[in-house]
């Protein structure tokens, strides 16, 4: 026998959920007009509505809140800032905040077009994703593509377009595709991998909060179940432990504990830790709270703690595990958003502020600004207002950083006027930066290491060199790759296999099968293969690798000679055939897509070293080919 | 304290992570100025505010002493609530009153809420932090209260008069607060920038965090002065000829100087059951302060002059 759920216990499970919902910071990109105020109305209204349905579920009485008329309450949650527009006042950044039943939303809502960037780029800082309007009249505009790439600047990963007005072009489904497409690959050129598009009106509230009948062909979530649900946790989060030191904690002599928020991996209790930049290393001896003790404690989190051994930390240092630790240096390159009316000017002092910590130093070069609108890029000898440009910046003294991609918290850094004391501009770091590095643009040298490539090859006895499989998936390249490097090691050889199973998982886990990342794939298997030459080994790959100038690319990092392309050249109706794992089967029905010979293409070599046709060969025939073509070229002894 | 704290979890609510981000804070002010204070007006906001600061510097005491500015009109349960709070958790409490507003007679009732509020609050805080050279000020302010505080930076520069100029912000990236400034000028900062009303109800329930009664409906005495129901909290409220206060349930959603705070009529004696009211009804909290009827983008020009 149950009986109703007494009101007290049900309003404690509605806590209990609203206590437990999760955090998502968006963004809102949009020109004047093309909506944004109405839509950000419309999920504000939308939402409210529906967190006291849910209210009124839970209760007896619903007859206490009126209902006013639509269009006066979503005036009423936008004109705050048109009224500041009339006063003239600076509107940079304007937060907002709503709720739904499992999440909590903070839009960051950046309003006018004067100082676009450097507001979008503040409001985009703390994003997880980006609603990008486009007013489905007027289409992908330039504006569109500026809001793209400070989005991918900024490093946000997830973008909706919202494509807005959709009641006045009669709700067209072949315009929504035209946009839809367009948006597409504009982003994910840009460097978004997630792009989701919905066609809304947010004036009428077709697809904003509930799917609409009125685009019955749009088979898609609307844009607040997609907020509701999306997963943004990065894909490649950074498991390493981050924990920069805020402030440390003396009540007295006996206790001596480093506060901070770790922003990267997580700690335990007993773990070895290591001090940047002094590299100082000893254990975790409590995690404390004001709630008691941890046991262990994850990214996110503010905590203080105790090491084993008194040993010398002060803030800004970052404790990381010492076999896993971020770059140590006084120099890297990095993207710069200049923030100031007085322009960036290399050479001159400014202060950097990376997370707790501030260090003097200077540009000491613009490598080129990058035009906004269209990615361009551009001599400078100084940055203005709004402008952005990859600079090297070299500091006074050794701090601890990441890429900005790997980790924004250790990646990124604001630049603070000495004088002055204004925030002048905002950075994202991209790479470490060596001493040796020419200090010209467009013209970085290799520091000669004191062993030669020759050196190295000597002492191996061999003649260095990447042999690189292509051909379609399932003609054999893994299999006589794998063969291939058996009989060169039987042989005494020193050699590296590289295949999909420890790039793809690995240095490349970030990358899509779009053409963009199949580009970028093969651009970082070449680097790694010529790094291996370098170092004196042989090099086997093994990868589709569909497109010739890709190849041709590969050709050139390395010297004449050093590589030697072979075409696995088994047709495509033996290969479809094998099918080993399934793939052709699932690309002709089309749950794979862009696979290559059946849905993207493959550019098969014009002139290769070698052709080895595996449905004429055996295994172990190809191998012997390849073997006899290295001793008559005379890269093997035989 | 939260047993669910104390486990590790999977992945950490907008609560922990709100609660997180306000003790990011402030440690940064901590490291970063030679003498901060925390404004304590003894509401809803300063009482989650502080316990953030309780587990900022847990073991320690909060390194910063609470400052209130006292306009002598606050309800006598704030007082002895405030009194009793810095007692219990051992904290160092200054009181700050601006006394030639006192001396010159000045009451909500001879000049005005403005004008009141202008010299007893906005001006008697500049005394104050003037006074003890206070470099950072925590205040409760949150972006959701007031659609001009929706753009507001946690770190909030102020020049050497206190004066807040909306044109000359610092651009605030990430978590990087920029602490830079001279001697005289100051920043106030506020670490619960991104919670909502409801956020601070919900985490008031689940820290078990104590408030003021006055939160929590009771018969009291009231009378209706334009439309806001005033509760007679003593003797110096004047009566109008023939007027009587009568006993009505309510309770405050906002606290302040009782002369200018309105009551709403309410039944819930329990955080979870004003959150429940809260959701149910849409007024925005600030309605009940007499203040802001007075003067159109009112709160835009007494930041300007200097309030919180
Ligand atoms: N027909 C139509 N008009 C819209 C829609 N969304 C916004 N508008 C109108 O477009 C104009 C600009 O909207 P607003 O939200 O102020 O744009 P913002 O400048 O991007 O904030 C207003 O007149 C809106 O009523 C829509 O979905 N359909």
């Amino acid at each position: 026998m149950h009986g109703p759920v007494p009101a007290a216990q049900r309003i404690a499970e509605f806590l209990a959920r609203h206590e437990d919902k999760e955090l998502l910071r968006f963004i809102t990109c949009g020109s004047v007009d093309d909506g944004k105020s109405t839509l950000i109305g419309r999920l504000l209204f939308d939402s409210q509505k529906i967190l006291e349905d849910q209210l009124a579920a839970v209760r007896n009485d619903s007859a206490r809140w009126g209902t006013t008329g639509d269009a006066t309450d979503l005036a009423l949650l936008v004109d705050g800032l048109q009224a500041e527009r009339e006063q003239g006042i600076t509107i940079d950044v304007a937060y907002r905040f709503f709720d739904t039943e499992r999440r909590k939303f903070i839009i960051a809502d950046t309003p006018g077009h004067e100082q676009y960037t450097r507001n979008m780029a503040t409001g985009a800082s703390t994003a997880d994703l980006a609603i990008i309007l486009v007013d489905a009249e007027r289409g992908v505009q330039v504006q569109t593509r500026r809001h793209g790439h400070i989005v991918a600047l900024m490093g946000i990963r997830h973008a909706i377009v919202a494509v807005n007005k959709m009641d006045l072009v009669g709700y067209d489904r072949a315009r929504f595709d035209s946009i839809r497409a367009t948006c597409e690959e504009l982003l994910r050129a840009l460097g978004v991998p997630d792009v989701r598009c919905v066609p809304v009106s947010a004036l009428r509230g077709d697809n904003v909060v509930h799917r609409s009948a009125t685009m019955a062909w749009y088979t898609g979530a609307a844009l607040l179940e997609i907020l509701d649900t999306i997963d943004v946790r990065p894909t490649h989060e950074l498991e390493d432990l981050r924990l920069p030191v805020q402030y440390v904690n003396r009540p007295d002599a006996s206790f001596r504990g480093y506060s901070g928020t770790i922003v990267a991996g997580r700690t335990r209790r007993g773990d070895a830790v290591m001090a940047l930049p002094s590299r100082r290393t000893s254990r975790v001896r409590s995690i404390g709270t004001y709630d008691g003790e941890l046991e262990e404690a994850q990214a996110g989190q503010a905590v203080t703690v105790t090491l084993e051994d008194e040993i010398d930390i002060s803030r800004g240092d970052v404790l990381v595990h010492s076999d896993r630790s971020p770059s140590v240096g006084d120099r890297f390159d990095a993207h710069l958003i200049w923030m100031a009316d007085a322009p960036l000017l290399p050479g001159k002092q400014y202060e950097f502020k990376l997370g707790p910590r501030y260090v003097n130093g200077t540009v000491e070069l613009i490598h080129h600004r990058i035009d906004v609108n269209d990615r361009s890029e551009h001599a400078a000898r100084e940055l203005k207002l709004n402008e952005i440009a990859l600079c090297r910046v070299v500091l006074n003294e050794q701090v601890a950083f990441d890429a900005y991609d790997t980790c924004r918290s250790t990646g990124g850094f604001v630049v603070v006027d000495r004088l002055q004391h204004g925030t002048v501009g905002a950075g994202m770091i991209r790479r470490a930066a060596s001493h040796a590095m020419a200090e010209r643009a467009g013209n970085l040298f290799w520091q000669p290491t004191r062993v030669s490539r020759e050196q190295r090859a000597n002492q191996k006895g061999q003649q260095p060199c990447i042999l690189w499989l292509t051909g379609l998936s399932g003609a054999g390249k893994s299999t006589v790759a794998n063969a291939l490097e058996q009989m060169l090691h039987l042989r005494g050889q020193h050699s590296y296999l590289l295949d999909g199973d420890n790039v793809r998982h690995g240095l490349n886990k970030d990358l899509d099968f779009t053409d963009a990342g199949r580009v970028e794939n093969i651009r970082r298997i070449g680097e790694v293969a010529k790094l291996f030459v370098d170092a004196g080994l042989i090099v086997v790959t093994a990868f589709i690798s569909p497109f010739r100038s890709d190849r041709e690319l590969v050709r050139k990092l390395v010297n004449e000679g050093e590589f030697v392309e072979i075409h696995v050249s088994t047709p495509i109706e033996v290969c479809e055939q094998r099918d080993p794992k399934g793939l052709y089967a699932k690309a002709r029905t089309g749950s794979i897509k862009n696979f290559t010979g059946v849905s993207s293409p493959y550019e098969a070599p014009e002139n290769p070293e070698l052709n080895l046709d595996t449905s004429q060969l055996s295994v172990q025939e190809s191998v012997a080919r390849i073997i006899s073509y290295l001793e008559a070229t005379g890269r093997l002894k035989n | 304290m939260s047993p669910a704290a104390v486990a590790t979890r999977s992945r950490l609510t907008q609560l922990d992570e709100l609660e997180a981000e306000s003790i990011y804070i402030m440690r940064e002010v901590a490291a970063e100025f030679e003498n901060p204070v925390m404004l304590y007006s003894i509401g809803k906001d300063s009482s989650v505010m502080l316990r953030l600061a309780l587990k900022a510097f847990a073991p320690s005491k909060p390194p910063f002493p609470l400052l209130h500015v006292d306009t002598t009109w606050k309800f006598r349960e704030m007082i002895e609530f405030r009194d009793r709070t810095a007692k219990e958790l051992g904290l160092e409490l200054r009181v700050h009153s601006n006394q030639d507003g006192l001396v010159q007679g000045v009451t909500p009732f001879t000049h005005g809420s403005s004008k009141y509020t202008d010299i007893m609050k906005t001006e008697a805080l500049r005394q104050a932090l003037s006074k003890y050279r206070f470099d950072a000020a925590f205040g409760g302010a949150r972006r959701d209260e007031e659609k001009s505080r929706a753009k507001e930076r946690v770190f909030s520069f102020r020049d050497a008069q206190h004066r807040w100029d909306p044109k000359n912000q610092r651009p605030e990236l990430w978590r990087l607060y920029n602490s830079r400034i001279h001697r005289g000028e100051s920043i106030r900062v506020f670490p619960l920038s991104n919670w909502t009303e409801l956020d601070v109800w919900l985490y008031i329930h689940r820290e078990r965090i104590p408030v003021v009664p006055l939160y929590f409906a009771k018969p009291r005495p009231v009378v209706e002065r334009d439309g806001l129901l005033i509760m007679v909290d003593d003797e110096r409220l004047p009566l109008k000829p023939g007027e009587k206060p009568r006993n009505e349930t309510v309770r405050f959603r906002t606290l302040g100087c009782y002369p200018l705070t309105g009551a709403v009529q309410s039944t819930a004696t329990t955080v979870p059951e004003i959150i429940e009211e809260m959701l149910a009804c849409r007024t925005s909290e600030r309605q009940g302060r007499a203040i802001d009827f007075d003067q159109a983008a009112s709160m835009e020009k007494k930041k300007r002059e200097g309030y919180f």
